[in-house]
């Protein structure tokens, strides 16, 4: 049996988070396509031809496609489903936009956020904000799965696929693509950078929090995260927040300063490699989940911790 | 215009889900249940709407369990002005509630149906989208801004690394975002107003379409507990501990 995987991509570079799909595709099939669908997406195809073990890249281009339209998507890969038993894709905001409806389209259930591949049929995913883990089985032909990347190591480099363009499909006639606002950065992206540095609602404003956080993110090439509490508080913008009602991420070091733990920000980060807290309250729930805690305000500890990553040649 | 919005009776959101000793679910007997929050941002757009003029009628329906017309109250208490429950003794799939919204659409012939982008009990993100799929209406999903001119709805999305405007004719599905509204508390005098208006009851099975469920749930279990660290007491400490021991910088 094939699968396909629907690469995740800005049509100018593909994303990590295809590479791990394609780790758990491998689980499913040793038949293991990618669709790039976008608009002047050539570049994109040609890296994820280069993912080891992929067969072939499929290239699909339109301006709906290219702007991400979920109708566009749906329209283009429900018929290519007639030559594959599965498709993957990242549960980016993306993904989880337009998955569900090629799975509706195909009569079959979503098996959403999959975090294992126990076999052909049976997945494991987070259920109640990753408060418990559910095995099902899927009795579907086809199963249709979004896949929660950080849960799958990457798959490396190295293939050579050939890429095929294939027809965009037929489009979205009654969804009409107005503008897009993208926050700029130079930063790593949030939910694939190494190291994450987070800041709660102790941070008190967005001044602060940006004159405390994003030095400290800087100094360690780190993508800048917050919790909901700072991010509902303006402190934040929207994008930057981890949790279960934002981004999940698992990156190597994950910082906290000045967050306490909610269950919805651990459900978005309790699965990073290392944690550290930095918390002035000694009972705050995140020091149950941080491998280092340091019990000190921010307003010291933070300056102390930029003079020692710098003593440390950082 | 009439707004059609679906809500869900779920765990509240405050209360910690345990895993139930025997694997076969999450032990909700004795937990406080609430509608799920995604649901009352929903209701709380969708009265908006009518208080602006633009909505003529609000409806919101629930598929489950007899208690769930307490969630429906909650919505009526809100400033929905009547209410559905399409009983269900099952836990529904996504797809099966989706077939259910369509069937139910074309009785109420709703101009807009606004529901959560997700419940938080199953964490699908689906049935919005499939709903918008199984109608051939446009969809708009994790919206933190919504506008009705005319016939169509111009709504802002929360999307990975921005906000995204699209523009869809009417009708359409729109699932809301955290950030669409904050939604009001009911008050008393409109909790008393709500236990007098309309709530038709009817069984889910009655509406003909395919409830089966897709998926088999083999276990439920906990997630893997993370054991608690150490604390350190300095600055420097603390980078000492990450780059010998760790090694993570």
């Amino acid at each position: 049996m094939a699968v396909l995987v629907i690469a995740d991509h800005d049509n100018a570079s593909l994303k990590d988070n295809t590479h791990k799909t394609v780790t758990a595709a491998q689980a499913l099939s040793s038949d293991v396509d990618v669709l790039v669908a976008g608009k002047n997406a050539g570049g994109v195809a040609e890296a994820a031809a280069k993912i080891a073990g992929v067969r072939k890249v499929l290239l699909a281009e339109s301006d709906q496609l290219g702007e991400g339209v979920a109708e566009a998507v749906e329209a283009l890969v429900v018929p290519l489903m007639a030559g594959y038993d599965a498709v993957l894709t990242p549960a980016t905001s993306q993904g989880k936009n337009f998955s569900p409806r090629i799975a509706a389209k195909l009569d079959v259930a979503q098996i959403s956020e999959i975090t294992e591949v126990v076999d052909g049929s049976t997945f494991v995913r987070p259920i109640y904000a990753g408060n418990a883990l559910e095995t099902v089985q899927s009795a579907d032909a086809k199963k249709v799965i979004t896949v929660r990347a950080t849960a799958f190591k990457a798959a490396g480099e190295g293939g050579s696929a050939a890429v095929e363009k294939i027809d965009a499909g037929a489009g979205a006639a009654k969804t009409r693509f107005v503008d897009q606002q993208l926050v700029k950065s130079a930063r790593p992206e949030l939910s694939g950078a190494k190291i994450v540095v987070s800041g709660g609602r102790a941070l008190g404003s967005a001044e602060e929090f940006q004159r405390v956080i994003e030095p400290l993110a800087d100094k360690l090439g780190a993508a800048v995260g917050a919790s909901r509490a700072a991010v509902d508080a303006g402190y934040a913008p929207n994008d930057y927040q981890v949790g279960q009602t934002g981004k999940v991420v698992a990156p190597e070091l994950y910082v906290a300063i000045g967050i306490s733990g909610a269950i919805q920000h651990l459900a978005g980060m309790k699965d990073s490699k290392v944690i550290v807290a930095i918390n002035k309250d000694a009972d705050a729930p995140i020091f149950q989940v941080a491998d280092y805690g340091l019990v000190a305000d921010y307003k010291n500890a933070v300056p102390e911790l930029m003079d020692a990553l710098t003593a440390a040649g950082k | 215009m009439k707004v059609l919005v679906p809500v869900k009776r779920v765990i509240d959101y405050n209360v910690k889900a345990r895993v139930k000793s025997d694997q076969s679910g999450v032990d909700l007997a004795n937990v406080k249940m609430s509608m799920n929050p995604f649901c009352e941002i929903a209701v709380e757009e969708a009265v908006r709407l009518r208080e602006k003029g633009v909505a003529t009628e609000v409806v919101a329906v629930s598929i489950g369990v007899t208690q769930a017309q307490e969630t429906l109250r909650t919505a009526l208490a809100m400033g929905a002005d009547r209410a559905i429950l399409l009983q269900s003794d099952q836990d529904l799939e996504p797809l099966a509630v989706a077939k259910a919204l369509q069937a139910l659409v074309a009785e109420e012939q709703p101009q807009l149906v606004l529901m959560g982008k997700q419940a938080i009990d199953g964490d699908n993100n689906a049935t919005g989208q499939m709903l918008s799929a199984l109608l051939g209406w446009p969809q708009a999903t994790f919206a933190s801004k919504i506008e009705i001119e005319g016939s169509k709805a111009k709504v802002t999305r929360e999307v990975d690394g921005g906000l995204q405007t699209l523009e869809l004719d009417l009708p359409a599905i729109v699932t809301a975002d955290l950030r669409l509204n904050e939604p009001r508390y009911a008050s008393l005098p409109n909790i008393m107003k709500a236990k007098k208006k309309p709530l038709d009851v009817k069984e889910v099975g009655s509406l003909g379409v395919d409830l089966a469920p897709r998926l088999k749930v083999l276990k439920v279990t906990e997630p893997p507990k993370r054991a608690g660290g150490i604390k350190v007491e300095t600055a420097a400490d603390l980078v000492s501990k990450l780059k010998n021991e760790a090694g993570v910088l």
